[in-house]
């Protein structure tokens, strides 16, 4: 067999698929949050930023196959692993406890997953599909979404988002190896770090323009 | 510490063959000493069983001090019982109260078969062993000592990662059913010696397929089985395995 396909047939190497696609998603995310931030100086920092990304012309659907490629190679490497996993407990126990290893994060790895599919299809329809307009900016769609009862359940899919990362960030590091007894711990801490402050930002865009319609007003 | 007598309900795992259905069985014990390890314990309902004219239950064990390997349950759910770094045979019954009920099952994993009752069969890790966790030595007169350097830090990790006794409880803890930390310490133990480097891409490519064709599952990073090692391995030991499968499968040359 060719040594790229036994590789990455193996179970390690499907672990490396998760980690590889689940950084770049990660990196996605970081740049998704931090634009968001724009959110934060008012309606037309945000909509020039929107503006501004949108001006990069062929560059734009590049980046969203190679995306989306990303993001199925991810869903589709879990589930292969969720249902893999699954045959290879055999039998459950009758007393189920953690011996303390096990997080929140980590218990709930595929079923934040599912949420987290659904949520960027919902995201997908309220923001990525409508034509945006001079008289219709993004932000006009932000405040029509958030600015109701749909903002709780952006507040689901982010809450599953920031599960999913807290075990996913540091999960990736240990999979490809990057482990050393002096920054192991410091890394952990990090990884939880990135992913509050990502968490951190989504949620208060979404409370913010729940809360305060006026504060992304043109 | 004075000893004392405890009594408690032990439910445990019964099943006649590999193939066959099997069901938690209550037995009640009376004035079972707190000083009694833990398979003593089993010994004394045994016993009673046997008078009785009971079958008795079937358990490994072998040098009950917690070397070998061979013992293990899982004890309320944990591998090896709620004492850290222990083998069940190290555990006593001192760690019990009066009237607790105690459950305790077989490993379970698909790539650890159950033959009867608490006895599993473990011969996946012999396998995988047998698939690269060696070192190829050529006989002959025996080599100077001190040709060979070790630094003695490095020698103190590969000690503490030869320290797995193969006993699969990071399997039955492991939500996926994996010796991920089993397989991770045998590599661990010959890569950072000068001796095991020679074989070292070849030991981790065919270990890690070998662990793969017994049925095993995949690692998900849950460190139950730090958890439960009784010998205190650490995940450092799989991080260098994902370390080593990754070097190996893209530089081995043959």
């Amino acid at each position: 067999m060719c040594w790229f396909i036994q590789t990455f047939k193996s179970s390690l190497g499907k672990k490396y698929i998760m980690a590889i696609t689940g950084f770049l998603l990660g990196g996605f995310l970081l740049v998704h949050a931090l634009g968001n931030s724009s959110v934060f100086w008012g309606g037309e920092a945000f909509n020039s930023y929107a503006h501004h990304l949108h001006s990069m012309g062929p560059l734009v659907p590049l980046f969203e196959i190679c995306l989306l490629a990303v993001f199925c190679l991810h869903i589709i490497t879990a589930g292969y692993l969720f249902f893999e996993n699954r045959a290879a407990r055999g039998s459950q126990y009758a007393v189920q406890t953690s011996a303390g290893g096990r997080t929140w994060g980590s218990k709930t790895m595929p079923y934040t997953g599912i949420i987290i599919l659904l949520f960027i299809l919902l995201h997908l329809v309220n923001f990525h599909f409508p034509e945006k307009t001079v008289e219709k900016p993004i932000s006009v769609f932000v405040v029509e979404v958030l600015h109701g009862p749909q903002a709780l359940l952006y507040l689901i899919g982010l809450a599953a988002l920031l599960l999913h990362i807290s075990h996913g960030f540091w999960s990736l590091l240990q999979t490809l190896g990057i482990s050393h007894p002096k920054y192991d711990q410091p890394l952990r801490v990090l990884a939880w770090i990135l992913a509050g402050f990502m968490g951190a930002v989504f949620i208060l865009v979404t409370l913010l323009v729940l809360f305060c319609k006026s504060y992304l007003a043109i | 510490m004075a000893s004392k007598t405890i009594n408690i309900l032990v439910k445990i795992w019964r099943q006649n063959g590999p193939y066959v259905q099997g069901c938690l069985e209550e037995y009640p014990l009376r004035d079972i000493s707190t000083d009694m390890s833990f398979l003593e314990m089993m010994d004394v309902l045994n016993e009673n069983l046997t008078r009785k004219g009971q079958e008795p239950i079937a358990f490994d064990s072998d040098c009950r001090e917690g070397i070998c390997g061979m013992c293990g349950a899982v004890v309320n759910g944990t591998a090896h019982g709620p004492q850290k770094e222990t083998t069940l045979c190290q555990l006593h019954m001192r760690q019990f109260h009066d009237g607790d009920t105690v459950v305790i099952e077989p490993f379970r994993s698909r790539g650890l078969p159950i033959v009867k009752d608490l006895v599993v069969d473990r011969s996946a890790l012999d396998r995988i062993i047998q698939a690269g966790g060696y070192v190829s030595v050529n006989t002959g007169s025996p080599k100077d000592a001190n040709t060979i350097l070790v630094p003695q830090h490095v020698a103190e990790k590969a000690m503490d990662a030869a320290a797995c006794i193969g006993c699969g409880a990071c399997a039955a803890a492991c939500p996926n059913g994996v010796p991920m930390l089993f397989l991770g310490a045998k590599v661990s133990q010959l890569a950072l010696l000068p001796q095991g480097k020679l074989e070292s891409k070849k030991r981790a490519i065919e270990m890690v397929l070998q662990m793969d064709k017994e049925g095993f599952g995949n690692c998900g990073n849950e460190r139950e089985c730090e958890n439960v090692c009784p010998k205190g391995i650490k995940i450092s030991n799989i991080a260098r395995l994902n370390r080593e499968f990754l070097k190996a499968s893209f530089t081995i040359d043959h």
